[in-house]
């Protein structure tokens, strides 16, 4: 398997605070890859690495290597918006924009230049259908997002990451606000949306992370503890803690 | 048990407390109602009478003994139009930059501690600095330009504090989603931040605009007591002129005898319907910008 990013020696500190510690982690093309661990070990943290997304909190140092394409994303002449693009991120609590439904979809193609009419259209309707939420916004496309449901709003928000067709779509705890239903149904829109891209998942429901990935690591402190196959890490995973954390003793 | 004890425990009844500051704030209230319904009153009731068209549709003149004041209507929309062209840019820019390209730290605070003070400053201190600042060093003479830049200054701290206010208070999950998208802080702001935070700019711009047309102190100095009618609308912004307020003041204090009794009260009455006008039509305005 071919790794599409891939981290090397990643460490990350908010002022003193080592968040990171020394992540190496190959991510595959078109997998589900979870990241698991009890609140406060750096899930978020490493996953908004990967899209340059910390550039934007202050105080915060980033050493070692994430490799895309062939090219570390923070080298310095890299420009993060031009990795933001390639990768997309939905976050938990679902946040449309105050604008039509149309319009949220359209925001970044727009931004990136694409002016015609018929040619946003097909972004809309292409990017509503993977997110299958086409069916049920087709008529009110150009009614406020904000009347949606949760659940109907994070599809869209999904949709709206990926107008723009990135590679990689980051998504922390993008269910964790969300009732049981329209979860699964995010879940097997997930599970659809690997064939295309590739997704990168924090969530702290385990059964989650067992169910749809397929790889999945363990932090712990800052520290990766373990990464492997989702199945042996469920089953019999090398580490004490690990198996502490999935059958449910702390976190 | 007893059984009335829990009867009286659960008995609907009035507090006594309760009922004593209901009626002392049901007073205070009815107090403030009839000052300012009494102004108001009292005001058109001496006003109204007076106005008439000659009254609205001509220009104050010495030689025939007239009293109107068209003049000073133009002068007072003119002005508060120009000011505000010249002060939402400025309050507008600072404030997206505090807000949004500011870093956070000493400097931000000390500039936000200065526009604190500034907005305390009485008008007049304004007016002062106007005349030697915009009359007297930038060469405007007396003027509406002057004026209007005195005006201007004197709003900035509205402007720049509730327009930062509102940019703050946009959902910062916005700015995050946008970001991730790959678009840069301009597009954000254009589309999202500005869109948003109108409300609150609507707001700050009636505020000013009750405050540009009620100044009268700071525009003695500056705009000056000039009462002809203006030649050209289009050019008219250097020459002096009086606003509403200027006249009510000049026709209180030095009155030749033709001027009638009840002239400042007029004034008065006319001074309230335009504030009423220009605050509809800025929050048409307002609406209309929002709506794009
Ligand atoms: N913006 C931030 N500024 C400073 N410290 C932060 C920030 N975000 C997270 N942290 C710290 O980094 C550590 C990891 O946090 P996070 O990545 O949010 O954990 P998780 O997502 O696994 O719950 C925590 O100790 C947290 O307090
Ligand atoms: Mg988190």
């Amino acid at each position: 398997m071919m790794a599409i990013i891939q981290t090397k020696k990643l460490n990350l500190h908010y002022g003193d605070n080592h968040a990171l510690i020394d992540i190496d982690m190959r991510i595959n093309k078109h997998e589900i890859t979870a990241l698991i661990g009890p609140s406060g070990c750096g899930k978020s943290t490493f996953l908004r690495t990967l899209n340059r997304m910390n550039d934007i909190i202050r105080d915060v140092k980033i050493g070692g290597e994430v490799v895309f394409d062939g090219v570390n994303i923070y080298d310095t002449d890299i420009d993060p918006m031009s990795i933001r693009k390639k990768i997309g991120m939905v976050f938990q609590k679902p946040n449309p924009f105050p604008m039509s439904v149309y319009d949220n979809v359209a925001y970044a193609p727009r931004y990136h230049k694409v002016k015609r009419r018929i040619l946003l259209d097909e972004i809309v309707e292409r990017s509503l259908r993977q997110a299958a939420l086409w069916d049920e916004v087709k008529d009110r496309l150009k009614k406020s997002a904000l009347s949606l449901s949760g659940g109907q709003q994070q599809r869209l928000c999904i949709a709206r990451a990926i107008a723009l067709e990135p590679e990689i779509l980051l998504m922390d705890e993008a269910t964790s606000a969300l009732d049981p239903i329209s979860t699964f149904k995010i879940e097997d829109l997930m599970r659809e949306l690997k064939k295309t891209y590739t997704v990168v998942m924090v969530t702290h429901n385990m059964q989650q992370a067992a169910r749809i990935s397929d790889k999945t690591a363990f932090f712990l402190l800052g520290d990766l503890v373990e990464f492997n196959d989702t199945e042996q890490i469920f089953r019999s995973p090398a580490h004490k803690k690990t198996l502490e954390y999935v059958s449910g003793h702390f976190g | 048990m007893n059984p009335y004890k829990a009867y009286n425990l659960y008995k609907k009844r009035a507090h006594k407390d309760t009922i004593i500051i209901r009626t002392l704030c049901f007073f205070a209230t009815g107090v403030a109602l009839a000052i300012l319904f009494g102004i108001i009153a009292f005001i058109f009731a001496k006003g109204i009478p007076a106005i008439n068209w000659k009254f609205l549709s001509t220009a104050t003149s010495y030689e025939e003994q007239n009293f109107g004041i068209l003049p000073n209507i133009l002068n007072t929309v003119y002005i508060t139009v120009l000011s505000l062209l010249i002060v939402l840019p400025i309050g507008i820019g600072s404030a997206i930059y505090l807000s949004e390209y500011g870093k956070q730290g000493r400097l931000l605070s000390v500039i936000r501690y200065t526009i604190e003070i500034l907005s305390g400053i009485p008008s007049i201190v304004y007016g002062l600095f106007g005349a030697l600042c915009f009359v007297t060093y930038l060469r405007m003479d007396y003027s509406l330009l002057a004026g209007a830049c005195t005006l201007a200054v004197i709003t900035l701290p509205i402007i720049i504090r509730t327009t930062e206010e509102s940019l703050k208070a946009v959902d910062v999950t916005y700015r995050e989603a946008a970001l991730s998208m790959g678009v840069n802080r301009l597009y954000i702001i254009r589309t999202i931040l500005l869109p948003c935070a109108m409300p609150g700019i609507i707001a700050a711009v009636i505020l000013s605009v009750g405050r540009m047309v009620g100044e009268s102190a700071a525009l003695l100095f500056t705009s000056g007591t000039a009462y002809e009618m203006p030649k050209n609308l289009l050019t008219m912004y250097d020459k002096s002129g009086a606003t509403l307020t200027v006249q009510l003041y000049q026709s209180f204090t030095e009155k030749p005898h033709w001027v009638p009794e009840d002239a400042p009260f007029a004034i008065a009455a006319v001074l309230m319907i335009v504030v009423l006008f220009l605050n509809i039509s800025t929050y048409f305005v307002g609406k209309k910008l929002k709506r794009k």
